[in-house]
């Protein structure tokens, strides 16, 4: 029997269950994260609009650039002002 | 046998001369117990030898030189001496007149316990290396090579097997304490220890000499102005390129001539090897999970090349970037590929510059500005148009910056037939394909060619994504 060393960080990956779908977002409020993606804001501004049109409350949020991930504060920011988010990943 | 009660105690071993020497005296100490390294009949004329043929006692005894006398009492080592010394044998043992027909003093031999290779193998079988990963257990019905192939270690090619062993002898290549922590790894922004990266180091073929140049590359890439997770992350071809500059190039025996970014080179090839590896063990980061990119480029296997200094009559990149002269540095770039810059008939500087700026414009696209940091791989017969002309580095940067303006007119979106391109604000102005300070110039190649390189970056170039990191090699 060979022993080798384990090259990597030996650790279990943590797997968070995800939060319950609200049955409705009526009431809710909808955080809109735009990444700093080239139109990702095309894509975004027409969401909020739609929304809006249902009477649901948005907020908006930015990265400064989609190089790094958001920082702390933003996250913690987003976390604390809105219940749901949606985020557009790509161009 | 054990190492006796109360007594002397002799490690000896027949391929010493200074051993053979002091046979004689040997058999002059009644009671002695003499353990031969490497013959079990030697030294045939003294009854109390013992063949340590696992060369356990001896490593317990931390002999390093042989012969070593040592003296017991009460069950403890009070007393020792090694190679051939009359007064000092005569104190250890208590013993007049020692060898008289032999010579005062002669110098001992290197013991075969501390040998490379089978020092490293008793301090496994010792449990004494000091090394906390976690040990894997490979049948002994398994291949090791598929083993780490099924525990998705691999980059997709066949790995060296880390043994205890080999970490032992990789972590020998640096004076750096194993569990001192380099860098945080992302993805999963792990901790990566000198220990860690040493195995990995293993596993891409490095010698324990490339390590501090790996520490080193490892280091440069987990700086926060990198941005190794957006590196990595990207949808774009970049991974990390390592250019290496100082003594430790020659030392360790890179290339930085013929074929210098190719196929060929252990130390550059393995050292950018290590880089990639540590990012996908210890950071987790793999291709189609968050490594995301469209089409990557074969220098995400390794991408590691040394400046060719002596060659150059220009400052090392490493000094232009900070380092003292004479200093070891690894810069990594976030970088792709390699675009050929082809011009066998400029024998002008301007003339070559020119055909430079035109190939850079290509980046991405031509209808692209501003692209990303690039940089230039100049060849020797490219490099020599400048040095005949007198040009300095900082002339080449200045033309390069300059001659690759463009005309915003033929970069609006839909210029020439084509969709992509600028805004419409761009017409009538002249647009910048790098942001200053995004160029590197870098000398290397073989001596015939009149053929250069350009190595392309992240469009998240700087500040807003990734800039170059220059880390002095330590020991």
């Amino acid at each position: 029997m060979t022993a080798l060393l384990d090259p990597t960080a030996e650790r279990s990956p943590s797997i968070r269950p995800r939060l319950a779908r609200p049955p409705t977002i009526d009431g809710l409020t909808v955080g809109i994260v735009d990444i700093s993606k080239a139109r990702g804001d095309v894509f975004l501004d027409r969401l909020d609009v739609r929304l809006q049109e249902r009477g649901i409350a948005t907020r908006r949020y930015m990265k400064p650039t989609m190089a790094r991930p958001a920082p702390l504060a933003l996250r913690q920011q987003i976390g604390t002002e809105v219940q749901l988010v949606i985020q557009g990943l790509a161009d | 046998m054990d190492a006796p009660h109360d007594g002397l105690v002799v490690v000896v071993k027949q391929d010493c001369p200074t051993c053979v020497l002091t046979v004689p005296v040997l058999a002059e100490l009644a009671g002695l117990v003499v353990y031969s390294q490497d013959d079990p009949d030697f030294p045939a004329e003294v009854a109390g030898r013992v063949y340590d043929s696992e060369l356990d006692a001896s490593h317990r005894l931390r002999v390093e030189i042989v012969p070593t006398l040592i003296r017991f009492a009460g069950g403890l080592e009070v007393d020792r001496t090694y190679g051939w010394d009359r007064v000092e044998w005569e104190r250890v043992s208590g013993r007049a007149g020692l060898g008289a027909g032999l010579p005062a003093m002669r110098p001992g031999c290197g013991a075969k316990n501390v040998e490379p290779g089978i020092l490293e193998r008793l301090k496994v079988r010792h449990g004494e290396t000091g090394i906390i990963a976690r040990r894997v257990a490979i049948g002994s019905g398994e291949d090791e090579i598929e083993a780490m192939f099924e525990r998705g270690w691999s980059d997709g090619l066949p790995l060296v097997p880390p043994t205890e062993e080999r970490v032992l002898r990789m972590l020998g290549g640096t004076a750096r304490d194993p569990q001192e922590v380099v860098g945080v790894v992302p993805s999963d922004l792990v901790e990566a220890t000198v220990e860690k990266i040493a195995i990995n180091a293993v596993m891409a073929g490095c010698k324990p000499e490339y390590l501090p140049v790996v520490l080193a590359a490892v280091e440069a890439v987990l700086a926060e102005p990198f941005a190794m997770h957006g590196v990595l992350a990207t949808t774009m071809y970049v991974g990390p390129v390592v250019v290496v500059n100082g003594p430790v190039r020659r030392q360790i025996g890179m290339n930085a001539r013929g074929n210098a970014l190719g196929q060929g080179n252990r130390a550059n090839a393995t050292i950018g090897r290590a880089v990639q590896l540590v990012i996908r063990n210890i950071g987790g980061g793999r291709p189609q999970e968050v490594d995301r990119a469209t089409l990557g480029n074969p220098g995400k296997y390794t991408y590691c090349f040394a400046e060719d200094e002596e060659g150059s009559c220009w400052e090392p990149l490493s000094v232009e970037r900070g380092i003292a002269p004479g200093k070891s540095a690894v810069t990594v770039f976030a970088g792709y590929g390699l675009q050929g810059v082809v011009d066998q008939k400029s024998r002008e500087p301007e003339s070559l510059t020119r055909s430079f700026a035109e190939c850079m414009k290509a980046i991405y696209n031509i209808k692209l500005a501003p692209a990303c940091d690039a940089m230039v791989v100049i060849s020797p017969e490219h490099e020599r148009t400048y040095r005949e002309a007198g040009w300095s580095k900082q002339q080449v940067y200045d033309a390069l910056y300059r001659l690759t303006e463009m005309d915003g007119d033929d970069l609006v979106a839909g210029a020439h037939g084509i969709a992509e391109g600028g805004p419409a604000s761009y017409a009538g102005r002249k647009i910048a394909k790098f942001r200053q300070g995004g160029l590197m110039i870098v000398r290397a190649g073989g001596g015939a060619g009149m053929f250069s390189g350009i190595i392309g970056g992240w469009s998240a170039s700087g500040e807003r994504g990734s800039a170059p990191v220059t880390k002095e090699v330590k020991g």
